[in-house]
């Protein structure tokens, strides 16, 4: 047994684009224990939005994180929704989930170019981030922006897509489908990739349960849970969904499921399209919240959580999110120890890390 | 000597407390669509070798030595780029209880690109002005003397004191052995 040595990891390091500092204890070249530590993002939001209106509330939620803004903006108004006990009309509720599906998508390619580059693919990761562009310029010809949109609002949402626009959305997303299906292909057949992902950092289905890790995380250890399929939110009903499960719990089952979540939001977005109903995309809202609602989201890196609370004011009393990064940090903690010192930022990324997220 | 400072600047980016908007974007501009590594601008991760700072995000408490000393450690001269709404004055989370304020609040900035996020376009036309800084400064080194102002302490008066220090972390949970 070598000496024990700690190496502090972060906050500021080439692999993490968000600072999260981890206290990396080893033994030769091996992890045995593993201290995280937080704090480095922290901005009091929950708090925030206690002093502002609940319609500009919206944006602030908005801006928990840049990757899964849309989610985060849907959370929150439809938690305000519930406690008002408005009704949105089903063609927001589509155009919702579209925007979510297609949020996902853009979210995946980021994270596997991400992994890409961790691994030291470089050329790999800067084909996921074109391919990305893509979605970017959908979000951007549709909303306005390329990473914020601010289109959700409290009672539906702000402009409507047109049918032409939707049209032309499926269409481009079935013209990359053939260059994201050769660039996945590599992450899944490359032999060189394959040694580093495959029979790393198991996670086991028995851990994954009792760390309560949420989304791709879980469901690469063979955990059978998506909210989009337990919990009535958009219209998931209606678009036969069935989770991604992989049974294997290393990086490289975590990376599938990803994989697979991107064609099949590609699918559900063109089966929403093919079924969107005319109409109002909003309803007039007034009054003030009173009441409490809760609201769950399956987000890009795992559930996601919202409860708003009013007391008969246009200000709310308390907003609270709890967000998927947070869940999987235990599990994170769990992959680490018994790894080589070499493998740390690649099992950082498998968790999808979202530190803005975390910390609020 | 001073024709090749500005042709090759490296990058060094530092997350402050941003949401990942404009950390994306700064990605995004090292990859295929905007590329900015057909100018010679490489985005590094030791700050002894960066020429840049990009920092996003408002400043606070925990992140503001880290921000220092990321500062301090770049070899001069050095240019600052503050981008985001958030980096130059704390953009929609000002009023945060823990937000102190933009990034001139602990280091001297030298460009400032506002939005929320960062359009790739601005942080590339930033970068580009800051590089006239950067000739600058270093016309100035060579006729003798410091280019950057020193260090100054935060201006901004804290809202409230920090719930921990980094020391009392680091004592109340020891590793386990």
């Amino acid at each position: 047994m070598g000496k024990r040595t700690i190496i502090p990891f972060g906050p500021q390091h080439p692999v993490l684009p968000e600072p999260i500092h981890l206290d990396l204890v080893v033994e030769d070249e091996t992890v045995v224990d593993v201290i995280p530590s937080i704090g480095y993002i922290h901005r009091g939001l929950e708090k925030l939005c206690e002093t502002k209106d609940y319609n500009k509330m919206v944006y602030v939620i908005e801006r928990i994180c840049g990757i899964c803004s849309f989610g985060h903006g849907w959370g929150a108004c439809a938690s305000i929704e519930g406690a008002m006990d408005v009704k949105v009309p089903a063609r927001a509720e589509y155009l919702r989930t579209i925007l979510h599906e297609l949020s996902r998508i853009h979210s995946h390619l980021l994270w596997l170019g991400l992994l890409a580059d961790a691994f030291g693919f470089e050329s790999l990761f800067n084909h996921c981030w074109r391919v990305r562009e893509t979605v970017l310029d959908l979000f951007e010809k549709n909303t306005g922006g390329r990473v914020i949109f601010s289109i959700c609002k409290v009672g539906g949402m702000r402009k409507d897509i047109s049918d032409e626009n939707l049209k032309e959305m499926v269409d481009v997303l079935n013209g990359i489908k053939a260059e994201i299906k050769k660039l996945t292909d590599v992450f899944i057949n490359d032999a060189s990739v394959q040694n580093r992902m495959v029979g790393v950092g198991v996670l086991t289905k028995e851990e994954a349960e009792e760390l309560c890790a949420v989304g791709p995380v879980t469901r690469g250890s063979g955990v059978y849970q998506d909210i989009r399929m337990t919990d009535d939110h958009g219209v998931y009903g209606e678009l036969d969904f069935e989770p991604c499960v992989e049974e294997g719990g290393d990086c490289m089952a975590r990376t599938v499921v990803r994989i697979r979540e991107l064609f099949q939001s590609i699918e559900l977005i063109e089966k929403a399209v093919a079924k969107i109903p005319a109409g109002p995309v909003e309803v007039k809202v007034s009054g003030n919240v009173n009441g409490e609602h809760m609201v769950r989201l399956e987000q890009p890196r795992g559930e996601a959580f919202y409860y708003a609370k009013g007391a008969g004011t246009k200000f709310l009393k308390r907003m609270r999110v709890r967000t998927p990064t947070n869940m999987n940090i235990p599990a994170l903690v769990q992959m680490l120890k018994g790894c080589d010192l070499a493998d740390v930022p690649i099992l950082v990324l498998t968790i999808d890390p979202c530190i803005s997220c975390t910390e609020r | 000597m001073s024709a090749y400072v500005t042709k090759s600047p490296w990058v060094v980016h530092y997350d402050g407390s941003s949401c990942n908007g404009c950390d994306i974007e700064v990605l995004a501009c090292l990859t295929p669509m905007y590329d900015v590594e057909r100018f010679g601008i490489i985005n590094c991760g030791n700050p002894k070798h960066a020429d840049v700072f990009l920092v996003t995000g408002s400043v606070n408490e925990q992140n503001k030595d880290v921000i220092k000393q990321i500062y301090e450690q770049m070899p001069e001269p050095k240019v600052v780029v503050a981008v985001g709404i958030c980096a130059c004055s704390g953009g929609v989370f000002k009023d945060c209880y823990n937000v102190l304020g933009g990034v001139d609040q602990v280091i001297p900035v030298d460009a400032y690109v506002p939005g929320c996020a960062a359009r790739p376009e601005a942080i590339i036309d930033a970068v580009v002005k800051g590089l006239d800084v950067l000739q600058a400064k270093r016309d100035a080194m060579v006729e003798g003397g410091s280019a950057a102002p020193a260090v100054e302490a935060p201006a901004a008066d804290v809202k409230y004191p920090p719930i921990f220090t980094m020391s009392e972390v680091k004592t109340n949970y020891k590793v386990s052995k």
